[in-house]
């Protein structure tokens, strides 16, 4: 097992590299000159050009990529272009908002997902299972911003229970939650369920009727153990697809936070924020995959042995 | 069978076939699942040699080792005095028209999505045995050897019962004019009467094709019914090898006198003493040192224990390795 | 036998069908059997003969839909199983009739200790608490011959062997002492070494427990040594009912002839084997008369337009063939036809 995490810690330097790697040379192709932008309007060639030696844009391509490379791994993530503050102390006073939104909303997608998936599974074929299912089936196919802004319409503005806006209090955190997690609970839901129902053929299922158990024990101690292997590697993915929507929900609810971040840097041109900004949301997908790969493992120990 | 003009076809030479098992930490040295450990045999052309043992004694693998679907740890093969195991790619496929395979579920063995001339097209293609427009006719009399219609050509693998399927996967086999069938549990999965049909194909066409065959089994009433000769496996070593009547009538090893005892006879008159083994197969990543078998033997001493006995002769064409085979009670 | 011995299960034209696009399979199609204390029934068939599907059904455990017990009874000291409630019955379940299965590598529960798995059913009918049921999964696990039970109730199934699996099912069946243990085919997975240890094991806790034990095979191997009496089963149907001497000795069926011959032999030597002919009829149309009728060798008009009955010989066998009635020819054998 402690062999299987330190392969596993390994694995991620390469992807960590990689990451570095596309980020920076992606947003060599997205056109606008950084010099440019920040010398503004009307500046005389001589100020870009300056500014342009001053940050070593005139130096070739990969040596810029390994200053920057050698620079992260010395903890220098650079300036920002815009304000001139240390890349690393923007994000560190951003990323604790954005972990807690991907906290509260990967808990709704847990959460609200199995238990749909169970209430369905147990009577399938119902009517319970087919609303649920048509229910998931929307949460997977509406796009987040529309429901973002559906919720906020119906809860801040009509009804006037929860905040339109910003980032305050745990009210704050429900909404925003809600549409971040929403999708991965719909998928999760039908994963759940038909987890459930393979489980349910299972010759074992059948030991746990002719034991003369209730239907109930059988769902929740026989089946739902085996049934959840396969949820938890979906919930594992489901955690890269929701760090994504976080640059859409923070710049819906207007949520300081990493996404909305990147997102006001893409705008600058500001390439030392974005590279820093992107490099911090991948090394928390790889971590949450760490974690997903060894529990899935501990989860199911029977895969190695055999 | 007359043993004046006995030719040998297969040479089987301290055959290993080791497996790696994963590791769980840096520190253990590394471990082998020992599937076959320094085994020899031959086989004689026209023949019937059975391998029998329970799960896990490297029965299948020696099948496999011997057509190299997995390439042996160690030991050579030769096939009519040819060393099969240092043959190229080339040389490999070739010779494997001459060495064929059926498998024990046929369903898993054969292309769903192939129709029957497909699949008899493909084995004859491969090996160029039959040129082009004497295909179908040679298909109709591969249909007719293993007693399908005509018809059969055109359906598909899941059109068929087991029985059916498994009659194909023999056409197959013989697409090739092969000289040796390996029959990998062949018989394993089908019904009884089923089975009695597929016996008894097997039997006409070795008669009529002048075939080998290496017969692979656990079930030991059809390896009765089928071997000239019967090879006993224990934890990848070889235990016993006798002829038929000799291995059945007088076993000389405890393990094939256990084996021969626990089957469950259908003749409820028959009260027999029987031999009932304690404890399971060990692992084979750690086998017991000394005779393999002496961890459930009920006549082991202290010899067995420390020295691995050798494969003797020790009536006239029977081998046994057991220290101790002269003094057991019959 | 047991005759004087109480009768605890009575099964009466039991039907189980299920209902699918391609029509309904009659997978069991009116059987009757008896069971009494301490005897062994051997049901015996090939694939498909409808045997699992009515050890199933007994407990009601036929995956329904599509399956559902289309008609008759099954009375277990005189109560009918098929009429209870799904609360009666799952008292019954595990508690007074008991079930093992086939695959022991399966059948089991991956994620959960072996001794939890014994000692649920113990919580559930016994009303024991959680340490008496501990300790008593324990005690059956040393019952049902594992070494170290401590050690090995605590552990998950991937680490035990096949037979030390099939042992464990054995004891979650026999820990509250039932009635009826119906064994679906408790060996076939298994090495024929730890087969025999597995047989002896039933016989002697048979004796021990003193329950009836319903033995589902295709190994007419495994009936010879452990049954009193057999039920060969074609087609949905019983064709053959008759002490487990006589069936061997005598059998009167043509297909239990077939089956009985087909088979190689351990003590003597064949050249070819006697087969039967053909493949059983598709259970969505079965034929109008007698299910066997295509392949057997004896066939008359009458066995291809009537299906006979299950009927009572002199020697107390029953069978269900014409052959054995008044309506019987005999033409073909005189005209030298077999």
């Amino acid at each position: 097992m402690l062999m299987f995490i330190l392969r596993r810690v390994f694995q991620t330097i390469p992807v960590i590299i990689g990451v570095t790697f596309v980020v920076f040379f992606i947003m060599q192709l997205v056109p606008g000159d950084p010099a440019v932008l920040l010398a503004g309007e009307g500046a005389s060639k001589e100020t870009i050009e300056a500014i342009r030696e001053q940050l070593g844009l005139n130096q070739p391509l990969y040596i810029q990529y390994f200053e920057y490379l050698t620079n992260v791994f010395r903890g220098d993530l650079g300036v920002s272009l815009k304000n001139s503050q240390p890349v690393l102390d923007e994000i560190l006073v951003r990323l604790p908002i954005t972990i807690e939104l991907a906290f509260f909303s990967i808990i709704i997608t847990i959460v609200l997902g199995m238990a749909a998936g169970i209430i369905s599974a147990v009577k399938p074929y119902s009517l319970t299972d087919v609303s649920v299912m048509l229910v998931a089936l929307l949460g997977i196919s509406l796009p987040s911003f529309w429901f973002g802004l559906m919720l906020m319409y119906f809860f801040s503005v009509k009804l006037q229970v929860l905040p339109v806006a910003g980032w305050d209090s745990l009210l704050h955190v429900i909404l925003p939650a809600v549409t971040l997690g929403a999708g991965g609970a719909a998928i999760v839901a039908r994963m759940t369920r038909s987890s459930i129902l393979e489980v349910i053929r299972q010759d074992y299922i059948r030991t746990a009727r002719a034991k003369g158990l209730r239907e109930r024990i059988i769902i929740y101690k026989h089946a739902l153990r085996n049934a959840l292997i396969p949820v938890i590697t979906v919930v594992g993915l489901q955690f890269g697809a929701l760090l994504g929507g976080t640059v859409l929900v923070e710049s819906i609810f207007a949520i300081n936070g990493l996404g909305r971040m990147i997102v006001d840097a893409i705008r600058m041109r500001d390439l030392p924020m974005v590279q820093g900004g992107v490099l911090f949301a991948s090394l928390i997908f790889v971590t949450v995959n760490l974690f997903v790969d060894v529990f899935y493992r501990f989860f199911n120990k029977r895969i190695e042995l055999n | 069978m007359e043993t004046a003009e006995k030719k040998i076809i297969l040479q089987v030479d301290h055959l290993k076939q080791y497996f790696p098992v994963k590791k769980d930490s840096f520190f253990k040295p590394k471990a082998y699942v020992k599937a076959v450990d320094d085994i020899s045999f031959e086989l004689y052309e026209g023949e019937t040699l059975s391998i029998v043992g329970e799960s896990g004694c490297g029965k299948s693998t020696t099948g496999r080792a011997i057509l190299r679907l997995d390439e042996p740890t160690d030991g050579k093969v030769h096939y009519m005095g040819q060393d099969i195991l240092g043959l190229n790619k080339k040389e490999m496929r070739k010779l494997r028209g001459d060495l064929q395979v059926i498998f024990q579920d046929p369903f898993a063995s054969l292309n769903p999505r192939q129709t029957v001339k497909q699949i008899l097209n493909e084995a004859m293609a491969i090996q160029e045995v039959v040129d082009k427009p004497k295909r179908k006719d040679r298909m109709l009399e591969l249909l007719g050897y293993v007693g399908l219609s005509a018809e059969s050509l055109d359906r598909y693998p899941h059109e068929f019962s087991g029985g059916q399927r498994q009659r194909i996967g023999i056409a197959r086999a013989l697409a090739v004019d092969p000289k040796l069938i390996i029959c990998d549990e062949a018989v394993s999965a089908l019904d009884v009467s089923i089975q009695a049909q597929i016996l008894n194909l097997l039997k006409n066409l070795q008669k009529q094709f002048k075939l080998t065959f290496l017969f692979i089994s656990h079930d030991l009433s059809v390896v009765r019914h089928i071997s000239d000769r019967v090879m006993v496996m224990y934890l990848g070593k070889v235990v016993e090898i006798a002829e038929k009547k000799e291995l059945f009538d007088s076993p000389l090893h405890p393990y094939t006198q256990a084996l021969l005892s626990s089957i469950p006879v259908p003749d409820p008159t028959l009260k027999r003493d029987r031999v009932i083994l304690k404890g399971d197969v060990p692992s084979p990543i750690d086998p017991p040192r000394g005779c393999r078998f002496h961890t459930r033997c009920p006549f082991a001493v202290e010899k067995c224990k420390q020295e691995e006995p050798p494969l003797r002769e020790l009536v006239k064409n029977h081998f046994v390795s057991c220290h101790i085979a002269e003094d057991l009670p019959v | 036998m047991n005759k004087k011995n109480k009768l605890i299960l009575e099964v009466k034209g039991l039907k189980t069908h299920f209902t699918t696009k391609r029509g309904v399979s009659k997978a069991v199609d009116g059987i009757d059997f008896t069971l009494h204390k301490g005897e062994t029934l051997g049901i015996v068939g090939e694939s498909g003969c409808g045997k699992s599907m009515t050890s199933l059904s007994i407990l009601r455990l036929i995956p329904s839909p599509p399956g559902k017990i289309a008609g008759g009874s099954v009375l277990f000291k005189g109560k009918d199983l098929v009429t209870m409630t799904e609360d009666e019955m799952r008292k019954i379940r595990g508690n007074e009739i008991s079930m093992i299965f086939q695959e022991p590598m399966t059948s089991l529960n991956p994620v959960i200790p072996v001794g939890e798995q014994i000692a649920e059913a113990l919580r559930l009918h016994q009303k024991m608490g959680k340490k008496a049921a501990w300790e008593k999964s324990v005690e059956m696990l040393k019952l049902v011959g594992i070494p170290s039970p401590e050690k090995r109730a605590k552990q998950e199934p991937f680490q035990l062997s096949g037979g030390m699996r099939q042992r464990v099912m054995i004891a979650m069946a026999l820990a509250c002492t039932p009635e009826v243990l119906i064994a679906d085919e408790p060996t076939t997975a298994l090495d024929v070494t730890i087969q025999a240890q597995i047989l002896e094991l039933i016989k002697e806790l048979q004796t021990k427990i003193g329950m009836g034990v319903i033995m589902i095979t295709h190994d007419l191997g495994v009936v010879a040594e452990t049954c009193d009496k057999v039920a060969v089963m074609y087609a949905g149907n019983i064709v053959e009912h008759a002490s487990t001497e006589q069936l061997f000795a005598n059998p009167k069926h043509p297909y239990t002839q077939g089956l009985l011959n087909s088979l190689p032999k351990i003590h003597e030597d064949q050249d070819e084997l006697i087969t039967i002919d053909g493949s059983v009829p598709s259970p969505y149309n079965m034929p109008a008369g007698c299910r066997f009728a295509s392949r057997c060798p004896y066939r008359e008009d009458i066995c291809i337009t009537h299906q006979p009955n299950l009927i009572n010989q002199s020697d107390g066998v029953k069978v269900r063939c014409w052959k054995y009635t008044d309506e019987w020819t005999g033409n073909r054998d005189k005209e030298g036809v077999i």
